[in-house]
C-alpha cells in the first residue's frame, strides 16, 4: 500500500520545526506503524537525508517510548494500542497520514517526534518511598488485600507512563497519570503510611512542572492504551483533600524512646 | 513559594478546581430551587407575589444569607474558573496541525463560553427583577406583572432564553464533574455516562423556560 506522511520535523529544541510531506510507497499491510517508519527511514538515509527521529524501545506496548501524534489521536485511531502496536492494516491505500510530537509547554520537543518526559519522572520522585520491607520476601497471605482494592491497584499500576494523556488532553493536564500513580499505592495496605504526604507532594510537583488541570473532557482516558479509568482522578482529587485537610505542621521530636 | 494550609489547596490546580466543583454545587442547588420556586408564576398572581412577598420581607434575613453565600460561591467560581483556564492555556503553548477530538462533550468544551454569557445574564437578570432598574415599568412587590410585562420584551425573553440554554451545556457537565472533582462519585464501568446531570440539565432550564415561553406565546398576561 502507499500512504503520504505530512511528519513534524524539527531539528533540536530551539529550532522552528514544520510538517513535512513524504510519499511512502510499497508499504505492507502488516508493518506495524514504526516499522513503517523505519522503512521511510532508510530510504531517507540512502537518499542522504536526516532520517525521522522518534522514540521507541520494546515495540510491545510495554516501556511507554514510542507516542506520538497519529491523525490527531494520541497513538493513532486504534483504541487501548500503543504506536508501536498499531498496524498499517488500520489505515487504507492512499491515506495521508498526520504525525506530531506530543505537544505540551512540560515536554519540550527534543527533536522531531521525540520529547523529554522527564517530568514524569520528577513527579515519580515527587511521590518519594514506600515503607514496605523489602529483601527477603514475606509470606504471601501476610497482609490481607481485598479483592476490589488489588484489582484497582493493578489497573491504576498498568500506566506505562507514555504521555498520552497529557497529550490529548486540550489542557495538557497530567492528571491521569499523577493520578494512576498516587492510585496504585494508595490503594494497597503497604501504600498507607505514605499516603497522605505522596498526594500532596505529587500534585504540587504536577503543578511545577506546568501541567494544565483537569477539565474532566474525557479524551485522557480514551487515549490511554493501557485503559486507566477517569475514576483515579476522583481517587486522587479525594486523597488529596483529605491530605490537606489532615496534615499538621512537623512535631518536634521529644524525649526519647 | 509554596504557601501552607489554605493558601496552598488554593494554588494548586485540584485545590483550585475543588473549590469550582464545591461552588459549582452550591449554585447548582440554588438553580434547582430558584426554578422550583418559579414555578408558582403558573398558580397565577396572587400566589406567586405571595412568594415575592415571603422571600422578600418575611424571610429577608434568610434571603440576605443566600445572597451573600451565593454572591461568594459565584465569585470563587469565576476566580478558579479564569485562573485555571489561563494556566490550561499556558500548559500548551504549540497546538496540534491536525487533532480529533475523541469523547469530549460540547458540553465540555462551551463551560468558558456559557460561563461568559451567565457572567452577563447574572447581573442584568438582577437589574431586571429584583432592583428593576433595567426594567421599563417596575412595581415593587408585584413580581407576577412584573414578569409578564419583562418578557412581554421580544429581546430580553430571547436573552433569557439564551441564558437557559448556556446553563442546560453548563449543567451537563457541571452537575456530573462537580462529584468526580470533589472525589465523591462513585467508582463506575462508564465514567463518562451521567444520568443525574443530564436530568438536571434539561429540567432546570426547561422550567426557567416556561415563564418567558408562555407570556411570549400569550398563555400568561
Ligand atoms: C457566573 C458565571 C460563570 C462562569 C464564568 C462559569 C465558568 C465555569 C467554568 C470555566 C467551569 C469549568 C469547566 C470545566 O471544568 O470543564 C465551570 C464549572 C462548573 N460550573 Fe460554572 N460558571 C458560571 C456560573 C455557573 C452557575 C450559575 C452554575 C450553577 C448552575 C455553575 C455550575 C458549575 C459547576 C457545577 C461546574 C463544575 C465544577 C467541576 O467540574 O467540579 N456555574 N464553570
Ligand atoms: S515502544 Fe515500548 S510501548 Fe511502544
Amino acid at each position: 500500500m502507499k500512504v503520504v506522511l505530512h511528519v513534524w520535523r524539527q531539528a533540536s529544541a530551539s529550532a522552528a520545526g514544520k510538517l513535512v510531506d513524504y510519499q511512502a510507497d510499497d508499504i505492507s499491510p502488516d508493518m506495524s506503524f514504526l516499522e513503517m517508519l523505519d522503512v521511510l527511514n532508510e530510504r531517507l538515509i540512502v537518499r542522504g537525508e536526516d532520517p525521522i527521529a522518534f522514540d521507541h524501545d520494546c515495540r510491545e506496548g510495554i516501556c511507554g517510548s514510542c507516542g506520538m501524534m497519529i491523525n490527531g489521536a494520541a497513538h493513532g485511531p486504534m483504541k487501548l494500542t500503543t504506536a508501536c502496536q498499531l498496524h498499517m492494516r488500520s489505515f487504507s491505500d492512499g491515506d495521508e497520514i498526520w504525525i506530531e510530537p506530543w505537544r505540551a509547554k512540560a515536554f519540550p520537543v527534543i527533536k522531531d517526534l521525540v520529547v523529554d518526559r522527564g517530568a514524569f519522572d520528577r513527579i515519580i520522585q515527587a511521590g518519594g518511598f514506600v515503607s514496605a520491607p523489602t529483601g527477603s520476601a514475606q509470606d504471601g497471605n501476610a497482609i490481607p488485600i481485598p479483592k476490589q482494592a488489588a484489582d484497582d491497584a493493578m489497573d491504576a499500576a498498568a500506566c506505562i507512563g507514555c504521555g498520552a494523556c497529557v497529550a490529548a488532553c486540550p489542557n495538557a493536564s497530567a492528571s491521569l497519570f499523577t493520578a494512576a500513580k498516587i492510585s496504585h499505592l494508595g490503594e494497597l495496605p503497604q501504600g498507607q503510611p505514605e499516603r497522605m504526604k505522596r498526594a500532596l507532594a505529587m500534585v504540587h510537583q504536577m503543578d511545577l512542572e506546568t501541567f494544565g488541570g483537569c477539565t474532566l473532557f474525557g479524551e485522557c482516558q480514551e487515549a490511554c492504551p493501557k485503559g486507566i479509568s477517569i475514576d483515579t482522578i476522583a481517587q486522587m482529587n479525594r486523597d488529596y483533600i483529605f491530605a490537606a485537610a489532615t496534615e499538621r505542621e512537623a512535631t518536634d521530636v521529644l524525649g526519647s524512646g | 513559594m509554596e504557601r501552607a494550609g489554605l493558601l496552598r489547596f488554593w494554588d494548586s490546580s485540584v485545590g483550585k478546581k475543588v473549590v469550582m466543583g464545591a461552588t459549582g454545587l452550591i449554585l447548582v442547588a440554588f438553580v434547582i430551587l430558584h426554578m422550583a420556586g418559579n414555578l408558582q408564576f403558573f398558580s397565577g398572581s396572587e400566589r406567586f407575589n405571595a412568594y415575592s412577598h415571603l422571600l422578600q420581607v418575611d424571610l429577608i434575613e434568610l434571603t440576605w444569607l443566600m445572597r451573600i453565600t451565593l454572591l461568594g460561591a459565584v465569585v470563587l467560581h469565576i476566580t478558579a474558573a479564569y485562573q485555571l483556564t489561563m494556566r490550561n492555556r499556558a500548559a500548551r503553548p504549540a497546538g496540534y496541525v491536525k487533532r480529533e477530538p475523541q469523547v469530549s462533550t460540547y458540553a465540555a468544551r462551551t463551560m468558558r463560553w456559557g460561563g461568559v454569557y451567565l457572567l452577563l445574564f447574572i447581573p442584568y437578570h438582577i437589574l431586571h427583577f429584583t432592583t428593576g432598574t433595567l426594567h421599563p415599568a417596575f412595581v415593587r412587590r408585584a413580581a407576577y406583572g412584573n414578569v409578564v410585562i419583562g418578557f412581554q420584551v421580544m429581546w430580553v425573553a430571547l436573552f433569557y432564553l439564551g441564558a437557559m440554554a448556556f446553563l442546560g451545556l453548563h449543567l451537563y457537565h457541571g452537575a456530573w464533574a462537580m462529584f468526580r472533582t470533589l472525589g465523591i462519585a462513585r467508582p463506575s464501568n462508564d465514567p463518562l455516562h451521567r444520568r443525574l446531570a443530564l436530568a438536571i440539565a434539561i429540567i432546570v432550564p426547561a422550567g426557567f423556560s416556561l415563564l418567558p415561553l408562555s407570556v411570549m406565546l400569550g398563555f400568561m398576561h
